[in-house]
């Protein structure tokens, strides 16, 4: 049965719960295939995450590997196919749980940088389990900067091999996923060397385990990086190479390639592999950031109708938590920015695929605009996520510290992804680069890309706000926006040739301008992510039932963010002191308003209560006797503890004793 | 600290690589030897105590924390003494390990909402305790789940059919010798956690378990033998405890703030990356202008809540004496004061800390880092000792009354004595602006006053808002709900403001020039970088201009180039020993490549180079497809 404090939430829905799931799935029909695929996954008894807050980091990484070699039996058994439909939903239902993620980077790095007949030898072995990848490029001293990478490939003509080394500690790989145990082959990143020359990193395949017994090849010396934050079901790696020879062929060779007599050779355009990368963090938003935060929200704001906490009205029963301004005003806009992102993660993988199709067909134009979306948006999303799904987890009081809440794994696995597949910080830079170029080329009456030509645009100083309605105008708080972000570009921007016109070297003016240039960068995301919902919105129109909540949400985010940052708005007067009152006022207007849809808005996002796996956040909102039954499973309470026997009974009958 | 280093007792395994049940056994183990030595070496001062504490544990909990800090404590302020007589040399002897049951599953800060009945039954002279519903379970306690014998609970008591409100009671919970629970009783570990993995957070059910009458701790309030109850005198005294342990909070913040500074900005002296100059090695992360404004200014907060807290700590030790004299006057406003605090300091604490892993990179992430230990200890006391919205709430509450007087003509004294000139002065911006501007910007007598003027008008802001709302509507509780997010920021601009004042303060009684230099550079940096990332409430309030803010934003970029060169030496003296750092990342040495790769080595997952996992799943595997 359900917690009547949670069922009364859902009784006067102000739109279709199924209607808004439908939106979120881009239509009723994937609806329909992504149950299936979760249904199948939750009833399955190898899937389960039943007992994951208890286990060892071994016993993760076993069931991770156990639940991987079942899932190839399982799609062939439902009729899943790579292709098909359903796959994008399988991750989701296994909440990533699952090994060999890089084994699929391994065979990806091999189908886009190997010739036609590397891939016909390596890709059927992969795709057979034959042996299992990964995909060393990280080093322990390098990250993000790949050419400082220090991994060697020296070629030797007498026996046509490269000969890899780590010429020292810093040199060694360090984190690839999968390599600590599991993985028999790599990719490992290398700066070439022929004849004494350096030509750069380069990628070769190199076999780290015995394919009979899995012990390590000769030369190699590899293990797992020790415990992390999170991911305790992947044996991230470390790896040595010690005069390890592979042959000619292993270096993967599509766009350069070593003859036999060692004459170097580049062909092809490397920029489609380029943007491969770029997509790549474009890809993980959904799954490894999005959908957390999702979850985070749905966990907190279902508890936050059962959790009860003093008294709003004397006499009357302890006041719902979600009732407190405080605490909608900490979960609510994140819910509204769950929604935000949703869409604008929809945009962008739109314009992936277009930009895909354009670049095949050799048109690269649009690549360096695509290029900084994928970096500003990953750094944006990621940190904004991160810092939402941590105030869901502080916004759940001492409950949400317990591991069982689900919002500590939640929280420790999103806060990676602002690291991985690039750092945040420099990523920003690489987008204000853009944007920086972009603006001077506007400024001297050159065409742009469409998604700045907005910095050139002339437009009002001041708001035209009148009252706190107009700030619920789209047109008023996009402007807002956009103002804000051509302020932050064009001073940053006029802050540099300052700086250069004054003799400062360019790389060193650069490094003067950082701080406000990595601000300048968030605000044009902010904008385009505030602009894209409301055009979102706008096209709802016609959908009834879900539109009105949707421009709710809308606002909320737009208004949340001006309150947030109201410095940056107020400071050259386009945002009155006035107006910026109104804004606050609007804003902690709609809260109550969404405040009655919190549980339905959540509900939409249908979670099973086995993908949450969370004892605050199930279906049915059975908090307490949820948290009693599982603490209960706890490994601590099934045998009398060793430490009593062994200490704490001398303690208690020795110390007397001897005193 | 050396006895403890050095001692081999109290050697162990890394603690990364150690499962929860083996991290509580370990805790266990150091506590038992602990109190042996301390016993041995006739260490008593309390002070001492701590400290020896601190080193054995490494600045973690462990499960004796709350026999040791609550417990105790409560016998000898609560207890009769024909009580101290019974309970407190055993377990003053640790015959009986104990442990303060407050926290239940569905009540946590708001403490008369709790289910835990003692009813009086007169016929044999007992209560009878129970757990009447599942939200009732205690839940949380540090210390319950295995570790204690006893536990002070707090209940709602009944007697004469009367409900008497919150009291504490005595109750064994386990069967001296076997340790087993005692009829009546469910206790256990509530499983998992974020963090705290040595200590054994437990719950506790009770059905219709008796205790006799002289359990319920009588120093203030009674229940005779026939069950009439006899009320306590006064119940401010109660905010003595809290204020201690909410100032020991504020220093655990700067603690645990310096810590993960320590580990962020030596390992970025370490750490090399990309280019700065085309053609020249790769330099020092820390001399990237970002990578120094994710941490300096937390560097500089540091030392601010250091300040802050020694500072709480006297004004508590001072207005002891006066509370012993009977002298309750200043405690509301200390009261107040550290409830805001306490939020102020954890939340920026908590957030810096996270802010420092990510300035380390992937490898911030690895729990060789020390860091997400350090998070993942401190961040719990956002919610403990008072949840952080709720402390904010209490300090607006004083704020707000503070107004109402000065706005009725009485004078307020103490940090919100500012609000005095509210009535006298309206705030003028013009005023304010016309100063001279380079100057007030590199003075920190200055920017106290730039905090002042803020507070006052968000103060101000906020007290009107709620006047407002009373005006529309019928309930207080209403009024004040609809405007607390406009008191919590109140509370905020107060507390910044008080931490800036009591920072600049500091600087003149420090006698050595080259360190008075240093520390106001750092002053300075904490205030501006407060005013840079807040420019909206300046810049609202007409407290400072657009051109002053750029300049704000223009001169915490150049303090940034001026700390660098100290930033080392900054963290070496708050002279963490590497031991109790725990992070290969931030060692005094520097050696951070090799001593990873040593570390790694000996994570569980190499004890075998082939894992079981090849043989049970793989292997089978590759032979079926």
């Amino acid at each position: 049965s359900v917690n009547p404090d949670l069922a009364s939430e859902r009784q006067t829905p102000s739109f279709s719960v199924e209607k808004l799931t439908a939106w979120l799935d881009g239509g009723a029909e994937h609806t329909l295939i992504r149950r299936a695929v979760v249904e199948a996954i939750d009833r399955d008894p190898v899937f389960s995450r039943e007992n994951q807050y208890f286990q060892s980091q071994n016993e993760r990484y076993e069931a991770a590997v156990r639940k991987s070699v079942h899932l190839q039996k399982k799609m062939h058994e439902m009729g899943w196919t790579e292709n098909g439909p359903e796959f994008k939903y399988i991750y989701r239902a296994l909440s990533g749980d699952i090994a060999f993620l890089l084994h699929r980077i391994f065979m990806r790095s091999i189908s886009m940088l190997g010739s036609d007949k590397q891939i016909a030898k390596w890709i059927p072995l992969a795709s057979q389990y034959q042996l299992i990848g990964s995909y060393a490029q990280t080093e322990l001293g390098h990250g993000t900067y790949l050419q400082g990478l220090e991994t060697t490939a020296v070629f030797d003509i007498a026996t046509q091999e490269f000969i890899l080394n780590t010429p020292k500690i810093s040199a060694m790989k360090w984190w690839p996923g999968d390599m600590g145990r599991s993985a028999t082959h790599t990719v490992v990143f290398a700066q070439l060397y022929v004849h004494g020359k350096c030509y750069g990193v380069h990628p070769f395949i190199v076999q780290i385990r015995s394919l009979q017994d899995h012990s390590l090849c000769p030369g190699i010396t590899a293990g797992d990086i020790g415990p992390k934050m999170n991911f305790e079901h992947v044996d991230n790696g470390y790896l040595m190479l010690q005069n390890v020879r592979v042959p000619r062929e292993n270096m993967l060779n599509k766009f350069c390639e070593v003859q036999p007599d060692g004459t170097y050779v580049r062909r092809g355009s490397q920029k489609i592999n380029y943007f491969t990368m770029t997509t790549v963090r474009i890809s993980l938003m959904s799954d490894e950031v999005i959908t957390p935060l999702m979850k985070a929200c749905t966990i907190a704001i279902r508890y936050s109708v059962v959790r009860r906490q003093s008294k709003l009205e004397p006499g009357k029963q302890e006041a719902k938590i979600l009732d407190y301004q405080t605490q909608q005003e900490k979960l609510l806009p994140q819910l509204a920015a769950a929604y935000a992102f949703h869409s604008i993660n929809n945009y962008l993988e739109e314009l992936f695929d277009k930009g895909y199709r354009e670049i095949q067909r050799r048109n690269f134009d649009t690549l360096p605009e695509l290029h900084a979306f994928s970096s500003g948006f990953k750094a944006m999303i990621t940190q904004y996520c991160t810092s939402a799904v941590e105030i869901c987890l502080r916004a759940c009081g001492g409950h949400g510290y317990s591991s069982l809440s689900g919002l500590p794994s939640l929280y420790t696995k999103i806060l990676a992804s602002c690291i991985y597949e690039g750092e945040n910080t420099i990523l920003l830079l690489q987008t204000a680069r853009f944007l920086i170029k972009c603006f001077m080329a506007a400024s001297a009456g050159q065409s742009v890309p469409p998604s700045v030509t907005y910095l050139a645009a002339v437009k009002p100083r001041k708001c035209p706000a009148k009252n706190k309605l107009d700030f619920l105008r789209p047109d008023i708080y996009t402007e807002a926006y956009q103002h804000m972000a051509v302020r932050l570009v064009s001073s940053t921007a006029a802050k540099l040739q300052n700086l250069i016109q004054s003799g400062v070297k360019k790389h060193e003016a650069w490094n003067q301008c950082t701080v406000q240039l990595a601000q300048a960068a968030k605000a044009h995301c902010h904008y385009i992510t505030v602009k894209n919902f409301a055009e979102t919105v706008e096209k709802l129109e016609t959908k009834a039932g879900i539109q009105k909540i949707m421009k709710h949400l809308c606002d909320l985010f737009a208004l949340h963010g001006i309150f947030s940052n109201a410095g940056d708005f107020l400071h050259d007067g386009y945002i009155s002191g006035a107006q910026m009152d109104m804004v606050t006022a609007s804003y902690l207007d709609l809260l109550p308003v969404i405040r009655k849809d919190a549980v339905p808005l959540v509900d939409a996002f249908d979670f099973s209560d086995k993908t949450l796996n969370s004892a605050l956040g199930s279906y049915d909102g059975q908090v307490y006797q949820r948290l009693y039954e599982w603490a209960q499973k706890s490994p601590t309470n099934k045998q009398m503890s060793p430490a009593y026997e062994r200490y704490l009974k001398p303690l208690l009958h020795n110390t007397l004793s001897k005193l | 600290e050396a006895l403890v280093i050095n001692d081999p007792d109290f050697q162990h395994e890394d603690l990364n690589f150690l499962s929860r049940s083996q991290r509580y056994e370990q805790a266990i183990r150091k506590s038992s030897l602990m109190v042996m030595k301390l016993r041995e070496y006739g260490i008593a001062d309390p002070e001492e105590i701590y400290w020896f504490k601190s080193f054995v544990h490494r600045g973690r909990p462990e499960p004796l924390d709350l026999h040791l800090g609550m417990f105790l404590p409560t016998l000898l302020t609560q207890a009769t003494p024909e009580q101290q007589d019974r309970f407190f040399m055993p377990a003053w002897n640790l015959e009986i390990i104990g442990t303060y049951a407050q926290t239940e599953m569905g009540h946590g800060t708001h403490l008369r909402g709790l289910e835990t009945t003692a009813t009086y039954d007169p016929a044999t002279q007992e209560f009878i305790l129970n757990s009447p519903t599942v939200t009732s379970i205690k839940w949380w306690p540090g210390g319950l789940g295995k570790t204690s014998n006893h536990a002070i609970v707090l209940a709602q008591l009944y007697t004469q059919g009367q409900c008497k409100g919150l009291h504490a009671f005595i109750v064994p919970i386990r069967q001296l010798g076997t340790h087993e629970p005692l009829p009546g009783i469910t206790v256990g570990d509530i499983g998992p956690k974020f963090g705290y993995d040595e200590m054994d957070n437990g719950y506790l059910k009770m059905d219709n378990f008796r205790i006799p009458r002289e359990n319920m701790l009588m120093k203030y309030a009674q229940v005779e033998p026939d069950g009439t109850y006899v009320k306590p005198l006064s119940d401010k005294l109660t905010y003595g405890t809290m204020v201690f342990i909410r100032s020991l909070i504020v220093g655990d913040s700067a603690r645990s703030l310096s810590r993960a500074c320590t580990i962020a900005i030596r390992y970025s002296a370490v750490r090399h990356q990309s280019e700065l100059k085309p053609g020249e090695p790769e330099p020092q992360i820390l001399d990237y202008q970002t990578q120094q404004y994710k941490l300096f200014p937390l560097l500089a907060t540091a030392y601010a809540f250091h300040f802050v807290g020694a500072y709480i700590k006297d004004t508590y030790h001072r207005i002891s004496g006066d509370i012993n004299e009977g002298d309750l006057s200043e405690l509301p406003e200390l009261h107040a004061l550290t409830a805001g605090l306490k939020a102020f300091t954890s939340w920026t604490a908590n957030a810096g800390i996270e802010e420092c892993r990510m300035a380390c990179g992937g490898h911030g992430y690895s729990r060789c880092s020390g860091i997400p230990d350090i998070y993942v200890t401190f961040t719990p006391s956002c919610t403990y000792e008072g949840e952080n919205t709720v402390m904010m709430l209490q300090t607006a509450r004083f704020l707000v009354k503070s107004y109402t007087q000065v706005s009725s003509g009485q004078q307020v004294t103490g940090m919100v004595s500012y609000l005095n000139d509210l009535s006298r002065q309206r705030i003028q911006p013009q005023h304010v602006a016309a100063k001279s501007v380079t100057v007030r910007i590199n003075d920190p007598a200055g920017l106290v006053e730039a905090y002042k003027a803020r507070a006052a008008r968000l103060v101000e802001a906020a007290a009107k808002n709620l006047q407002a709302e009373l005006n529309h509507r019928k309930s207080k509780e209403d009024a004040w709900n609809r405007t607390s997010v406009d008191l919590v920021r109140a509370s905020e601009a107060h507390c910044h403001y008080v931490i800036v004042k009591l920072f600049a303060a500091k600087l003149s009684d420090i006698s050595n020039a080259a360190v008075r230099a240093v520390m106001t550079e750092l002053c300075l940096l904490y205030a501006l970088y407060g005013i840079s990332k807040n420019t909206g409430d300046f810049l609202q309030a007409g407290i400072l201009t657009d051109a002053q803010i750029t300049q704000v934003n223009q001169r915490v970029k150049e303090l940034l180039a001026v700390i660098r060169p100290n930033a080392v030496a900054l963290v070496d003296s708050f002279d963490f020993h590497d031991i109790h750092l725990g992070s290969v990342l931030g060692r005094y040495d520097g050696n951070v490549y090799e001593n990873m790769f040593e570390w790694a080595k000996k994570s569980p997952l190499n004890k075998t180079e082939v894992h079981e996992s090849f043989h049970k799943h793989l292997k089978p595997m590759q032979a079926k497809l």
